[in-house]
């Protein structure tokens, strides 16, 4: 079995007498792709801001590598290596690829004089890593020329930049065509292959089927189905689950691969 | 036998091509990475050159510049900062007050028999201070700057008029001093003045450019969100731009009572509008994000010959007004099609 890197227990989250979350359970291994899939409203945001550390879980524990944080918060989640790649904004456009990856964290000398080549040339290491490269741009290029694909290749290089395990990537191709997509997969590819987890967020069934090793469907703040990818047989599988979950009164339409429902 | 030498002459057309495209290619990345201030630098040569045709004689002499290259540094030592403040989001109206705020201080020391030098440091202390408290107001109330800092360019020169009852100082004993020697004199008929304002370009071109403190300027400008999230304490970040503001405002005040010799309490006031048309002249942009230390510096040069320049051309003092805002249409229009504007 591989190397457990963050394990939810039992996290729950209330807004006064709203349950965002009930009892959720999740766990993401080393050099695994997790599929977090749920309608708007499911509770996918509040979960992931509370692997973010920006929101405090109303119980729970969370455990890093096997051992229980106590004070969890957003230094912490950075410590234990998670980087939340947000939908949008997380990039200044108007700057170049080399800015954005080193935001925050420039290389620089004792008198703050950045070291612009030694930039350049981790940020080609960093982008060659995850597989993203072009005859057309370099990474003094304006992040603003770049398509959708190609910025979420961007913001995912900072995040191995900033020493991340846990790669969290908030609804990546949701706006994107399909060959940005595809983009978007390569680099998720590759920064599996180099030993990183993900955990791949969307609502699109196709996508994340596509990516992820493992998915977890999450309704209402319960996480109501954890399957391998070897125990679903198609997306349609998957969404003829989720419908059963929506809309229980309607006839069944019987699940084509056994599953262990989780809820 | 001609066969090698055809191919010899291919190869050697080849490399010829090829080190020619990659001149193009790098003067290409050049053009590309400057176009503002290029552009500004077009605008200010195509202006100059209408001058020298409309006037020759007067345009030829050397006079017409020096007058120019004497007070064009008090211009470089507020445009420049402004660029700093304008690239990280927000607007300062304030560093006309701090200009004859600090050039006060710097004033009354000299007038107290202490040595210049002595009293260009209190200047440039008062600066500072005044840019951080006029930053730390705007920041951390989180009030919009355009209003804020309209309010303290009238509240700081309130104090000026209501301790100095309206009057200026004499500052005679400079006239003889080596500071006036460094710092504003004549070498071979240029103005020491304008290597200073010159350095200051310079150096604040690095900053901008090449160091951090330039680079997490242009991110808070460009997404303050992000910028936070990666962890640039962006609050601090602004306030600095802001005691940049105070910074050069207070040299701009101090050259500019060395140049006169005297410090008048309305020091600074004629800066306001003519500083500020400069950096946007210059090719910084009003959204943020991007800007141009060069293209501002080029744009005070193009703002303070144009005064001169309507003049010397034969036409009345009434035309001044007239080709500073055509000046300024013009220049705007040119940066919007020369700029692209990313989201």
């Amino acid at each position: 079995m591989s190397e457990r890197l963050i394990e939810l227990r039992n996290i729950t989250k209330s807004f006064g007498r709203v349950y965002a979350l009930g009892g959720v359970h999740l766990s993401i291994d080393k050099g695994e792709v997790v599929g977090l899939i749920g309608d708007n409203g499911a509770g996918k945001s509040t979960l992931i801001k509370i692997l973010a550390g920006v929101v405090k879980p109303t119980s729970g524990e969370i455990l890093v590598r096997g051992k229980p944080v106590s004070g969890w918060n957003a230094a912490r989640s950075r410590e234990a290596g998670i980087e939340t790649v947000f939908q949008d904004r997380a990039l200044a456009v108007q700057q170049s690829i080399v800015r954005n990856i080193f935001m925050g964290r420039e290389l620089a000398g004792r008198f703050g004089w950045l070291k612009l080549a030694r930039e350049v040339r981790e940020a080609e290491r960093l982008m060659r890593e995850i597989g993203f490269t072009s005859r057309v741009f370099t990474p003094r290029s304006i992040v603003g020329q770049l398509s959708g694909g190609e910025r979420q290749g961007v913001a995912i290089a900072r995040a191995i930049y900033n020493e991340a395990d846990l790669i969290i990537l908030d609804e990546p191709t949701t706006a994107l065509s399909l060959t940005e997509t595809a983009k978007v997969f390569h680099f998720v590819r590759q920064v599996r292959g180099s030993g990183r987890s993900i955990l791949f967020i969307g609502h699109n069934i196709h996508h994340v089927y596509d990516i992820a090793d493992r998915f977890v469907v999450l309704d209402r703040g319960q996480v109501v189905l954890e399957t391998s990818r070897a125990e679903v047989r198609s997306a349609d599988a998957l969404i003829a689950f989720m419908q059963e979950v929506a809309h229980p009164e309607r006839p069944r339409a019987s699940p084509a691969a056994p599953m262990r429902a989780a809820g | 036998m001609t066969e090698v030498a055809g191919a010899k002459e291919g190869e050697r057309g080849a490399a010829h091509a090829h080190a020619q495209r990659t001149a193009e290619g790098s003067f290409r990345r050049f053009a590309d990475a400057n176009r503002a201030p290029l552009g500004t630098l077009a605008v200010f040569v195509v202006m100059m050159a209408v001058f020298l045709a409309a006037n020759p004689r007067v345009f030829s002499e050397w006079n017409i510049y020096r007058s120019v290259l004497t007070t064009l540094p008090v211009a470089l030592f507020l445009v420049v900062p402004l660029v700093f403040v304008v690239t990280a989001g927000e607007i300062d109206l304030s560093f006309p007050s701090m200009m004859g705020f600090s050039a006060w201080m710097f004033a009354l020391v000299v007038q107290a028999g202490f040595s210049p030098y002595l009293g260009v440091l209190a200047g440039v202390a008062t600066g500072l201070v005044l840019g951080l408290m006029v930053g730390s107001i705007v920041v951390y109330f989180s009030l919009s700057s355009l209003v804020a800092t309209l309010g303290m360019n009238f509240m700081l020169r309130g104090v000026i008029q209501i301790v100095t009852e309206g009057k200026s100082i004499a500052l005679t004993p400079l006239a003889h001093s080596s500071a006036k020697m460094i710092f504003s004199s004549d070498v071979l008929g240029v103005p020491t003045q304008i290597g200073w304002g010159v350095a200051f370009v310079v150096f604040s071109g690095f900053l901008y450019n090449s160091h951090r403190f330039g680079a997490q300027v242009k991110i808070v400008g460009d997404n303050p969100d992000s910028a936070r999230q990666m962890g640039i304490d962006v609050n601090l970040v602004r306030v600095k731009t802001f005691a940049f503001v105070g910074f050069g405002a207070a040299l701009a005040g101090v050259f500019s009572t060395m140049i006169n010799f005297t410090w008048w309490p309305t020091a600074g006031d004629g800066y306001l509008l003519p500083a500020l048309a400069s950096v946007f002249v210059g090719g910084t942009p009003t959204w943020g994000g991007v800007g141009t230390v060069v293209g501002g510096a080029i744009g005070a040069f193009i703002v303070s010959f144009i005064q001169t320049g309507v003049v010397g051309a034969g036409l009345s003092g009434f035309y001044v007004q007239f080709f500073n805002g055509l000046i300024i249409i013009l220049s705007l229009i040119g940066h919007r099609w020369n700029q692209a504007r990313y989201r």
